[in-house]
């Protein structure tokens, strides 16, 4: 009976675009178990912020779609749901939390009416009952002198702030997964410390599984158990966060951790030598082609690796990479 | 109650612009009239089919138009200041009191054809919003293009053809039907079948612009981040629409619909001389046949009036629908 909370498998996501239809995510396997914490990392535009929304049922409207894969939730198939179904999943089961908190709340109603809203719609509490609870979320959000703000609106309220409301807005119905989308990119430095800070503790509070997608390897590494990295709407490599930081077993993955030498020290003597990744991310046209698509950046680079794409390679320890090169690494 | 006291601040200052404003507008409109040639000595003496010289100077005298430019306007602005607008030579009567038994009609053309541009403007700007390529949405353009290019008097023309000789349900001109007798109700009843006409031709131009602006603001607020916010949080796409989305999309509608106040007004003079109405707009149209140079005078400050207060519950308006107009707290 150790069903994984959610089990992505296959996942394919197709963009319809002016130069025509391409996969934004490719193949994509990964499980989510109880009371989990797992990590995306990759560089922007590699497809975290699709792979999201579509476990919400939310691709944008006539530009993405789910082609291929299931997306299971409890054992429930998730693409195939129905719209009602889907909308009493949202926002009470799985919620999220996006990376732009200067844009994410409503400008023209209040905070305390935006939590209080999530709380109506899938509690049925009361005006009265959900406003209440709305400034007792935002007090454990650390919002100072909570039951007063909570008449505020978002245009009040700093960016750490609405990121703060958003999460309480998130929490409202304990969901069982929380997928926390770049929650600190738009933040500066201390804040984002704090925001880390506040989605560890609700979790051990609460024992909500999170998702989270970060450009942060300190914090992947402080707050998850696994990560996967993403390149160009692909898995490069997915396992345990300590296994693969200590012997990545893709290049890209190298070079992403390297980039942050402090978490290297922790973790292992030897420290490794300082490369950055050279080079960009292949633009969308180029998703789809059966290849390696890492490695027009890659020091390894041979024949094979422009012939074919190169397969999952598991190890014992739980790591997945998809290199021709893994054991090589 | 901050914002109450706040709230009366402001509008009292915006009540004292619009008082600098209203006496600006006197001493253009006085200038503009004391320039274009001919007066009312002239206009008496053409209707006593020609008086001599020395007379005409006599009237001169007795109305005190002999006296230099500034005297003549200070005396004036002194006058509109204590509520007189002088006397009508035309119609025999004063000039407050000719406007203001004709006020009530063009308030009434102008409210309403403003309120049926608004209300229909934004109900088809968000039904074609919701579909960009339904029927609606190009239903919605091709009325834009019509707005746009047909001159006011000339959809009035055409309704007037097409229901005084095609479809005889509507009056096509006048006011009221002398010979309807009952109550108030009956009265209402036979006044709004008389509005029907001027009305729907008033606001056809400003429907046109309504539902344009109404439908891109709309196709942007549903694309928007707090949308996609109240999406995730499993709302029905009715409560995204109507509650999220609608309030966002209202603000440049009312925006716009303050600034073309000026317009409605100007177009109700046409359209009140289409179809005889009896306001303001065919009383300022023989007043300046008559060259009754007060009763301009006199309309045009009431003109201005109705702008700047209309401006004023347009800002009063804005305020209702976002909070961050005018800076709460
Ligand atoms: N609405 C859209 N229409 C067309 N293309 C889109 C749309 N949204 C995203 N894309 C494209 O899909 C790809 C993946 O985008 P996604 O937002 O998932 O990236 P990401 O990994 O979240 O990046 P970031 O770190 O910047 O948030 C990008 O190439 C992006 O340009
Ligand atoms: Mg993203």
């Amino acid at each position: 009976m150790t069903e994984p909370l959610l089990k992505v498998e296959n996942l394919r996501i197709e963009l319809t675009t002016r130069a025509g239809v391409t996969p934004v995510i490719d193949n994509l396997s990964f499980e989510l178990g109880h009371g989990e914490n797992i990590s995306f990392v990759g560089e922007s535009g590699c497809g975290k912020s699709m792979t999201a929304l579509s476990i919400m049922g939310l691709l944008p409207e006539g530009v993405g779609r789910i082609a291929s894969g299931s997306i299971q939730f409890h054992g429930e198939e998730l693409t195939t749901a129905s719209t009602e179904r889907l909308r009493d999943i949202r926002g009470n089961e799985i919620s999220m939390i996006f990376q732009e908190p200067m844009t994410s709340l409503n400008p023209v109603y209040t905070v305390g009416e935006q939590i209080a809203e999530v709380l109506r719609a899938h509690q049925g509490l009361s005006k009265k009952a959900a406003w209440d609870m709305a400034a007792e979320l935002l007090d454990a959000v650390r919002i100072p002198n909570a039951k007063s703000r909570v008449g505020d609106y978002p245009f009040q309220m700093s960016g750490g702030q609405r990121q703060r409301v958003m999460i309480a807005m998130a929490l409202a119905c304990k969901p069982k997964i929380l997928i926390a989308d770049e929650p600190t990119t738009a933040l500066d430095v201390t804040v984002q410390a704090q925001i880390f800070d506040l989605l560890r503790d609700l979790r051990r509070n609460t024992g909500t599984s999170i998702i989270m997608i970060t450009h942060d390897m300190g914090a992947v590494a402080e707050m998850a158990e696994r990560m996967i990295v993403m390149y160009a709407g692909r898995n490069a490599e997915i396992g345990p966060v300590d296994q693969i930081i200590d012997r990545p077993r893709h290049p890209y993955t190298k070079g992403l951790i390297s980039c942050v030498p402090h978490i290297v020290a922790n973790l292992t003597e030897e420290r490794h030598d300082l490369t950055e990744v050279p080079g960009i991310v292949p633009s969308l046209q180029e998703f789809g082609k059966n290849r390696c698509l890492f490695a027009s950046r890659c020091n390894l680079r041979t024949d094979e690796c422009l012939r074919e794409r190169p397969p999952a390679r598991e190890f014992e320890n739980g790591q997945k990479a998809d290199c021709w090169h893994a054991e090589e690494l | 109650m901050d914002g109450a006291v706040n709230f009366l601040r402001v509008t009292l200052i915006r009540v004292f612009y619009a008082v600098i404003l209203l006496i600006a507008v006197l001493i253009l409109n006085f200038s503009l009239m004391h320039m274009a040639p001919g007066d009312v000595a002239d206009t008496i003496a053409q209707a006593a089919g020609g008086i001599d010289a020395e007379a005409l100077e006599q009237i001169r005298r007795e109305y005190g138009l002999d006296q230099p430019f500034l005297v003549q306007l200070g005396r004036y602005i002194g006058n509109v200041l204590r509520f007189d607008l002088g006397y009508s030579f035309f119609y025999s009567d004063k000039v407050t009191s000719l406007i203001l038994s004709r006020l009530p009609a063009t308030l009434l053309l102008v409210i309403t054809a403003q309120l049926l541009a608004l209300v229909v403007g934004v109900i088809l700007g968000v039904f074609s919003a919701r579909k960009p390529n339904g029927i609606l949405s190009h239903f919605v353009t091709f009325l834009a293009l019509f707005g746009y290019s047909a001159p006011v008097f000339w959809t009035g023309l055409l309704m007037l053809v097409i229901f005084s000789l095609m479809i005889p349900i509507f009056p096509v001109a006048g006011m009221r039907d002398v010979t309807i007798e009952g109550g108030f109700f009956a009265q209402a009843f036979d006044i709004a079948r008389h509005l029907v006409l001027p009305m729907i031709t008033l606001s056809s131009i400003f429907l046109a612009l309504y539902s344009r602006l109404a439908r891109a603001t709309m196709m942007e607020v549903l694309g928007s981040d707090y949308v996609r916010t109240a999406k995730a949080k499993g709302l029905t796409n009715r409560q995204v629409v109507y509650k999220h989305a609608l309030k966002n999309s209202l603000s440049p509608v009312i925006t716009l619909a303050g600034l073309q106040l000026s317009a409605v007004v100007s177009g109700a003079v046409l359209v009140e001389t289409v179809f005889s109405w009896p306001g303001l707009g065919t009383l300022a149209f023989q007043s300046i046949l008559a060259r009754d140079t007060p009763l301009i005078l006199g309309i045009l400050f009431f003109s201005a009036l109705v702008v700047i207060v209309g401006n004023l519950l347009t800002d009063l308006a804005l305020r209702l629908v976002d909070p961050r107009v005018g800076g709460k707290k």
